[in-house]
């Protein structure tokens, strides 16, 4: 008896969302995009893609959605996305930041995926706005042929549309494609195309319908190494004894063509611009100003190779592998450095603390595929919340540190599939009370004087039972 | 310190003075000692300043592993450990093999700081285990001291203990070793048998067997405590000092001692069994006899006695011979005689380079030189024999058994390096005993010369004593020479004190003849001091530049500023992060336990060399040429072959400097190979005069492979010379690492090459020729250089 009404139940549903969906998707068609300018940037082996828009509402309604379309391979690489809006005129431009947000659509075609931009003003009939957007890609070069030998240098595909994927219709598009040499083996053509030095053009190809797709696959050389961490655990731990110091565990990895056969150091050494070219020799580390205590070590030991220059503004931390890395070898390591306090904990208004530290990794040119942040707040400390600028899944943890009784409270956020410009600084806000820094020396003092109370004890009593 | 004197007259006076007195020398010995504590641990600290705090050598880190294991699995788990990772593919059965003594120790500590939430890694722990337990060693030698020759000598020697470079050398922070508290182990349970001999207390008995477990625990030394006790006991015995006193001293240890020994899975059966532990039993029996004898000695009239002594030793010789005529038997059945080969080396020096060249190969089992004497033990060298003489005036238990203990251990050093470590504290003590006496005669001479100014000298006295710690204690055991001389003969009890005051007279007046002129006591007074800075200044040179280096990373001062290498761990890393987890590691033995702690990978053979074939075959496939060691290999289905090598950076503790013993153990098991192949007119040498077989031997061409495109001459800084065969290819094996100084290289075994079938071998051969051949045009294409 329940299946049939359930059943009918069910397709009311459904007709009602499509008709919801149709309703309010359809206006967003009326939107066109008259100039389309996409820049690809190959040259690390992260893929920076800026796209340059030229909406026109050419519907009636005003619309404050524009839809930016992805391939559902693309997606799973897509670290970040990020609009940007002109505003002013002609010299008095200035730049604002737009939400980006994924949006899922019921009748995306052979799995698509969208993220929506939300306009700050929204766009009346017959105007045009420029666009300005940012994604990045990761592993998103595909080193080909997968292995290589240590003289041989590193050759990746790139994959790709010569036209770029939109529900909307583009009037006209171009893309130029930066390949970090001159050497590219071969390049898929889709007339007009050009190909200069270091630059590769497709189009301008005018008018295509919503959702042209066109592959394109390019060969090419990138000897550039392709440090990929795979788990990076960066622990801050806030002491207010004026310290705050944070270690940061890695997993580092060599995502470009695996190593093959003879690793000779001979060759290696002697030869270093033929041989191994690809490989990761060092890592270059941007820390906070006013950095110390510096550490740089692996779990059998300290690693001797380690260079740090600090000036006012930011310190350079630059960390040698035990060996150098080529495809596909790994290497674990772990730095840590302290910073004074009060650079970034600060009081807030409604008399909370906030810890104001960057999220990401300070690691430069480097994707991150895991990245757990854990920021231990001091013992005693209450309601702490984190804000960060993008999505992240946190939860808290207890730690126990030197001398806890009820342990530390640790606000853990994780996130998947970083690159340098998640960099940004987020906050945690907690409330604490002073008092509760005594505590450990309040308990150490306390030992040692029962320590000696006893001493004192045991030798004016005498527990001999002759006399 | 003019008090005894004067206040003769004056009871209550002195009563309170004296008293006054004790209570400022107790606080001020308990301060001493603490110091002396603070300085046994920072000397130690040279290695985690200069260097960084990390685990040092070789066997530190098998410890340093089976500690990881105990802090994460649990005490059940560690007595069942069977590690697959090492000895492949036998295994080893660590629970049951390992003295546990230093991992539950470390274990424990580490087990504490955490449920006390301080969150030290188990390698702090183990880095710093040493240098906290060689603080207790200098603690335990005061004890130990002060029951020999009062409170005076036993700061001294714990002073001088607290920095004596011999035990330096083995308990430097990082230096995670048995020796590190077994030493302390050593020592305390020495102390708590004087103890137990001069109080006659079982409480102290008791205690005793306990060290003696904790020692057992510790360090297959433990040995020579059950050796030197039973020894003494005889000794006493036969001197004629039988008392109640060394029964209670000696048989609870024995059966305490050999059932708590019994409870340790590596000594077992061993305990009652071996040869080693024969003499404690031995004595035990005669001990019984002995106090048998006396108790009917005091029971029947002497007439008697005389009777019954015929009667009983006929009876007992024949007895006696039947028994002793079974045991020899016994002993003769077993091939080493009950002995273990590294006890028979010591009975026989000799013994180990003639029939078991894998204990001759350690160079910490090779006797020591001469200098090595001055290096470890410096001034005290020239110290122990004053003691000695101080031990016998007048000669007691306690320091007759001091006197035995420098003897023997004297002999044992002189037959392996490795046990100076066991004679440093008895040169530690005879000598502290010897400086403590002089420094006692002289101050007294002063002291009685100028009794005027006597007052003064003692300011003058605590000012210079400032400067060196045994000037310090010199202090202390002059304010306490009155009393230690007092109750030298019976060591304690303060009522006894009291009753004696009216002698401390008339044996003024006798220290008074014995005192010495003003001048020559003063100018000894500071040769003294000076003896001591000298001592002091060179244990701390010992100790910051002789034995801080951990060994796994090398550091070497150039013009241009400290040069680090590093490339251990750069192998080891690389070893740990880029082959399979079960790959297989052969290498020589010695890197065997760096290997499964660093790199985490099996091992084939390691430092504890429990199996000589195993061993043998690793030494065989070396010295073998390619393809009979690609075969060898593979059969121990072995992934990547590891060998050291200092040519580059001159770096002389490598492989080939090590192979001949690879050769001489190989050989001993597999006779194929022979050493005189390896020589040339009995010479070793890698050069262009160096035989055939050596030059064609794997670790040679492991070593060597394309180190001559490196300076174009392949010159060895190491053997000064350039090597024999410069250009050669490797057919069976493929080089996949190599560090940064070439210091360690990795090689793969090449995969067995596919069956054709239907070819002969002769075309077989020929195929496998032109495939170096194509393989070298290969290189050759990608080289256009070569």
């Amino acid at each position: 008896m329940e299946a049939p009404i359930r059943a009918t139940e069910f397709l009311r549903f459904t007709l009602l969302s499509l008709l919801f969906f149709v309703c309010r998707s359809s206006p967003s068609h009326d939107l066109l995009i008259s100039n389309a300018e996409r820049r690809i940037d190959l040259t690390s082996h992260i893929v920076k893609v800026y796209l340059t828009l030229k909406v026109e509402n050419a519907g009636s309604t005003p619309t404050s959605e524009i839809l930016l379309a992805f391939p559902p391979t693309q997606v799973d690489h897509l670290a970040t996305v990020e609009a940007l809006v002109t505003k002013g005129k002609r010299k008095k431009t200035t730049l604002a930041r737009l939400d980006v947000k994924p949006t899922e659509l019921p009748d995306a075609p052979n799995g698509t995926k969208y993220f929506t931009i939300y306009l700050a003003n929204p766009l009346n009939s017959g105007e045009s706005t420029t666009l300005e957007v940012l994604y990045l890609f990761t592993h998103s070069l595909e080193p080909f042929p997968a292995e290589i030998g240590q003289s041989e240098s590193q050759l990746v595909y790139y994959r790709d549309s010569a036209l770029i994927l939109s529900p909307y219709h583009i009037k006209q598009q171009t893309t130029f494609l930066k390949t970090p040499s001159t050497k590219v083996e071969s390049f898929t053509s889709m007339e007009p195309t050009n190909r200069a030095g270091t630059e590769m053009k497709y189009g301008p190809y005018e008018d295509r319908p919503p959702y042209s797709f066109s592959p394109i696959l390019i060969h090419f050389e990138n000897n550039s190494p392709f440090p990929v961490v795979e788990e990076l655990v960066r622990e801050v731990e806030i002491s207010h004894w004026g310290n705050l110091q944070v270690t940061e565990h890695y997993t580092l990895v060599h995502g470009g063509a695996r190593h093959k056969g003879v690793f000779s150091r001979v060759d290696y050494q002697s030869r270093p611009n033929l041989n191994g070219v690809s490989s990761l020799r060092y890592l270059l580390a941007r820390l906070p100003p006013r950095v110390h205590s510096v550490y740089y070590r692996d779990e059998i030991g300290n690693i001797s190779s380690s260079h740090l220059r600090t000036d006012s503004r930011k310190s350079e931390l630059e960390i040698e592998p035990r060996y150098p890395l080529f495809g596909g070898w790994k290497a674990t390591f772990v730095i840590g450095y302290g910073l004074p306090l009060q650079d970034f904990l600060f009081e807030s208004s409604d008399d909370r603390r906030y810890l104001n530290f960057t999220f990401g990794c300070p690691l430069l040119d480097t994707v991150v595929d895991k990245l757990t942040v854990k920021v231990v707040l001091p013992e005693g400390s209450k309601d702490p919340s984190a804000v960060v600028p993008f999505t992240v899944e946190q939860h808290l943890e207890t730690k126990y540190s030197y001398l806890d009784v009820v342990g530390r409270t640790v606000v853990v956020m994780e996130k998947k599939n970083l690159v340098p410009v998640h960099n940004s600084p987020f906050q945690v806000y907690y409330t604490f009370k002073p008092i509760f820094m005594l505590a450990e020396p309040l308990m150490l003092a306390s030992a040692f004087f029962l320590f000696f109370v006893a001493s004192v004890a045991y030798l004016h009593i005498d527990l001999s039972i002759r006399k | 310190m003019a008090a005894p004197e004067s206040s003769a007259a004056a009871v209550p006076t002195l009563y309170t003075n004296n008293a006054l007195r004790n209570a400022f020398g107790g606080v001020l010995a308990f301060f001493i000692l603490l110091l002396i504590g603070v300085m046994a641990f920072s000397i130690r600290l040279f290695s985690v300043i200069k260097y960084e705090s990390v685990i040092h050598e070789f066997d530190p880190y098998f410890n340093y592993r089976v500690t990881q294991f105990l802090a994460k699995n649990g005490i059940y788990e560690f007595w069942n450990w069977f590690d697959d990772r090492t000895w492949y593919p036998l295994g080893r059965v660590i629970g049951g093999t390992v003295y546990p003594g230093l991992t539950l120790t470390a274990g424990t500590i580490w087990w504490l700081l955490n449920s006390l939430n301080i969150p030290l890694s188990v390698e702090t722990v183990c880095v710093f285990t040493a240098p906290i337990f060689s603080a207790f060693a200098s603690w335990a030698t005061y004890l130990l001291t002060k029951e020999v020759k009062g409170t005076g000598a036993g700061l001294t020697a714990a002073a001088l203990l607290a920095m004596v470079p011999s035990y330096i050398s083995r308990s430097v922070a990082g230096s995670y070793d048995n020796e590190a508290v077994a030493i302390f182990a050593l020592i305390f349970t020495f102390y708590l048998y004087i103890k137990t001999l001069n109080t006659g207390s079982l409480f102290y008995a008791t205690l005793n067997s306990i060290a003696y477990f904790y020692m057992v625990c510790s360090w297959g030394g433990y040995t020579f405590i059950i050796n030197l006790i039973p020894m003494h006991v005889l000794l006493c015995i036969v001197t004629g000092r039988f008392s109640s006193r060394l029964y209670i001293a000696y048989a609870p240890l024995v059966v305490l001692g050999t059932l708590l020994a019994a409870l340790v899975p590596v000594v077992g059966f061993n305990a009652v069994m071996t040869s080693e532990h024969f003499a404690s039993f031995l004595v035990f029996i005669i001990l019984h006899v002995v106090a048998f004898v006396y108790y009917i000695k005091g029971i029947l009239t002497p007439k008697m006695f005389k009777v019954a002594v015929t009667l009983v030793v006929s009876v007992g010789l024949a007895v006696c011979c039947a028994v002793i005529a079974v045991l020899v038997a016994l002993v003769a059945s077993s091939p080493t005689k009950g002995w273990s080969g590294r006890s028979l080396s010591l009975l026989d020096p000799t013994y180990a380079s003639k029939y078991i060249p894998i204990i001759a190969s350690v160079s910490e089992h090779q006797p020591p030189t001469w200098p090595s004497y001055f290096m470890d033990i410096n001034v005290l060298a020239f110290l122990v024999p004053a003691g000695i003489i101080a031990c016998f005036s007048p000669l007691s238990d306690a320091s007759s058994f001091v006197v035995l203990y420098i003897a023997t251990s004297v002999y044992f050093s002189g037959v392996m390096v490795r046990l100076m470590l066991v004679f440093a504290p008895a040169a530690c003590i005879t000598s502290g005993i010897a400086l403590s006496q002089a420094f006692d005669v002289f101050t007294r001479s002063i002291k009685f010369q100028l009794p005027g100014i006597a007052s003064k000298a003692e300011v003058d006295a605590a000012e210079t004593s400032s400067s060196t710690a045994e000037a310090q204690n010199d202090v202390v055991k002059a304010e306490k020479s009155e009393e230690t001389s007092k109750n030298r003969p019976s060591k304690k009890s303060k009522k006894k004190e009291k009753e004696e005051k009216p002698l401390t007279k008339a044996k003024a007046e006798k220290k008074r003849l014995l005192a010495l002129p003003l001048d020559s006591s003063v100018i000894s007074l500071l040769l003294l001091i000076l003896l001591g800075a000298l001592y002091v200044v060179h244990c701390v040179w010992a100790a910051a530049e002789a034995y801080s280096a951990p060994s796994i990373v090398l550091t070497s001062r150039s013009h241009d500023g400290l040069h680090v290498f590093d490339d251990f761990r750069e192998a080891y890393a690389w070893l740990r992060h880029n082959t399979d987890v079960d790959d297989k590691v052969a290498s020589w033995w010695d890197y065997g336990y760096q290997t499964t702690a660093m790199a985490n990978r099996t091992v084939i053979v390691d430092n504890n060399t429990w199996n000589n074939t195993h061993i043998a075959t690793v030494g065989t496939a070396m010295s073998s040429p390619e393809k009979a060691a690609w075969e060898i290999f593979h059969s121990l289905d072995v992934k990547y072959v590891l060998v050291v090598f200092g040519g580059l950076v001159g770096y002389p503790s490598d492989d080939i400097n090590k192979f001949l013993w690879m050769v001489r153990i190989g050989g001993g098991v597999f006779p194929h190979i022979k050493e005189p192949d390896y020589l040339r007119d009995g010479q070793y040498r890698i050069d262009s005069q160096a035989t055939p077989t050596m030059l064609n031997c794997l670790m040679y061409k492991l070593s060597y492979y394309r180190f001559v495109e490196t300076d174009g001459k392949a010159f060895d800084r190491v053997r000064q010379t350039e090597i024999g065969k410069k250009y050669f290819k490797l057919t069976h094996f493929e080089e996949v690492f190599t560090t940064h100084h070439w210091m360690v290289r990795i090689y793969k075994l090449k995969p067995p090459k596919n069956r054709i079938r239907g070819k002969t071998k002769k075309s077989k051969s020929k195929t496998s020729t032109t495939s170096s051949r194509a393989k070298r045009s290969g290189t050759g294409k990608k080289n256009p250089w070569h």
